[in-house]
């Protein structure tokens, strides 16, 4: 079962509370109208979790009602039995060959890209 | 919030053994645990990565690490770590897997030796330390209050209130969890990962961003596998934890 954003919200709580610190750093006293993060899909982050989060840490800030969009890449795996190189959302990939010899690069982003202000 | 200055972090405490007041004073490093949130730099108008979406707001692009508070008061800790010539260690697992049984057992082995000192993690008491200072050794307790695992700041406190002496090991005891600590880099040298024998040989699969954080992985309570087992079957279950802990892709 997909964990529940409101009960897995754990780390996210205060990895989510660093976005609205970082953004209300960076723009002032600007009302924010939507952020833009990039939560890759191994990072370890569950972005409804932080989609939940942010509604509550971001109340009484400017960014208050804030819509969050969230990009996750994929992280690139190359089979070093086979050499087939694939898109993985997994930590532990494996490849179609049975392999579990597999490097893995990228997926683990965790930025916040854009804001659009009001 | 702590109550006496305000500063960030809802209901952490950090208190040194054999005070009676949690360690707070002013000495915690209210430099490095304001950095976040506060002091805020006023949006400086038009930056290159802006641009003007019509009929919406302006759009400006900030690419930001969502760690980078965490990581650079990381830095600044391994900077201190170093410049004391202290090993750190952050040592982590599940609740009940042995963390402080056998951070005791290496206080008695090796502690003077190394001239060991304790950062304790947990939710709430002071017990963890307690068991720690039986053995003669400087340790301060981090309760986190709500919190799951412990950051850059909170470790900063602690340092600030432990002061590990030059050339020493500082070895912090992490909330018990095999989630959210892997993802806080606290500063230290080396993350040591405990797997124990009754938490079943499938953890590594189950928290499989624990032990692909882990620089080191330690098998502990082998003395049960050896009690309900045998020889054979102690073989596969021990085969397989330490099997899956090697398929962590390399960092």
């Amino acid at each position: 079962m997909a964990p529940s954003a409101r009960t897995s919200a754990v780390h996210e709580l205060s990895i989510t509370q660093s976005v609205v610190d970082a953004v209300t750093r960076r723009m002032g006293d600007a009302r924010v109208r939507r952020v833009r993060l990039e939560v890759g899909r191994l990072s370890g982050l569950v972005p409804d979790a932080v989609q939940f989060c942010f509604e509550v840490v971001a109340a009484g800030t400017t960014c208050e009602g804030a819509l969050v969009e969230i990009d996750e890449p994929c992280g690139h795996a190359l089979c070093r039995t086979c050499g087939r190189a694939f898109e993985t959302g997994d930590v532990l990939p494996l490849c179609e060959c049975g392999s579990a010899d597999i490097a893995v690069e990228g997926g683990r982003e965790l930025r916040i890209r854009e804001v659009e202000l009001a | 919030m702590c109550g006496t200055c305000g500063c960030g972090e809802a209901g952490v405490r950090v208190t040194e053994l054999g005070t009676a007041a949690p360690a707070h004073g002013h000495g915690h490093g209210h430099a490095s645990g304001h950095a976040s949130g506060h002091g805020h730099t006023p949006g400086d108008g038009h930056t290159p990565g802006d641009r003007h979406v019509p009929g919406a707001g302006r759009v400006v692009a900030l690419e930001e690490d969502i760690l980078g508070a965490n990581d650079a008061l990381a830095a600044e800790n391994r900077r201190v770590l170093t410049e004391r010539g202290v090993l750190a260690v952050n040592l982590m697992s599940s609740p009940g897997s042995g963390k402080t049984t056998l951070l005791v057992r290496t206080l008695v082995d090796v502690g003077a030796e190394l001239r060991m000192s304790v950062v304790e993690g947990d939710q709430e008491t002071l017990l963890d330390a307690e068991r720690i200072g039986a053995t003669g050794t400087r340790v301060v307790q981090v309760n986190t209050g709500a919190g799951c695992h412990l950051d850059a700041t909170m470790l900063a406190r602690a340092m600030a209130a432990l002061a590990p002496p030059r050339g020493s090991v500082m070895v912090v005891e992490n909330v018990g969890n095999l989630v959210c600590p892997a993802l806080f880099d606290l500063g230290e040298n080396a993350k040591v990962v405990l797997a124990s024998v009754t938490e079943g040989d499938d953890k590594p699969l189950k928290y499989p961003h624990m032990f692909r954080a882990a620089t080191l992985v330690v098998l502990n309570i082998l003395f049960l596998a050896v009690a309900i087992y045998n020889t054979r079957a102690r073989n596969e279950v021990l085969t397989k934890i330490i099997d899956r802990c090697l398929e962590m892709p390399a960092r």
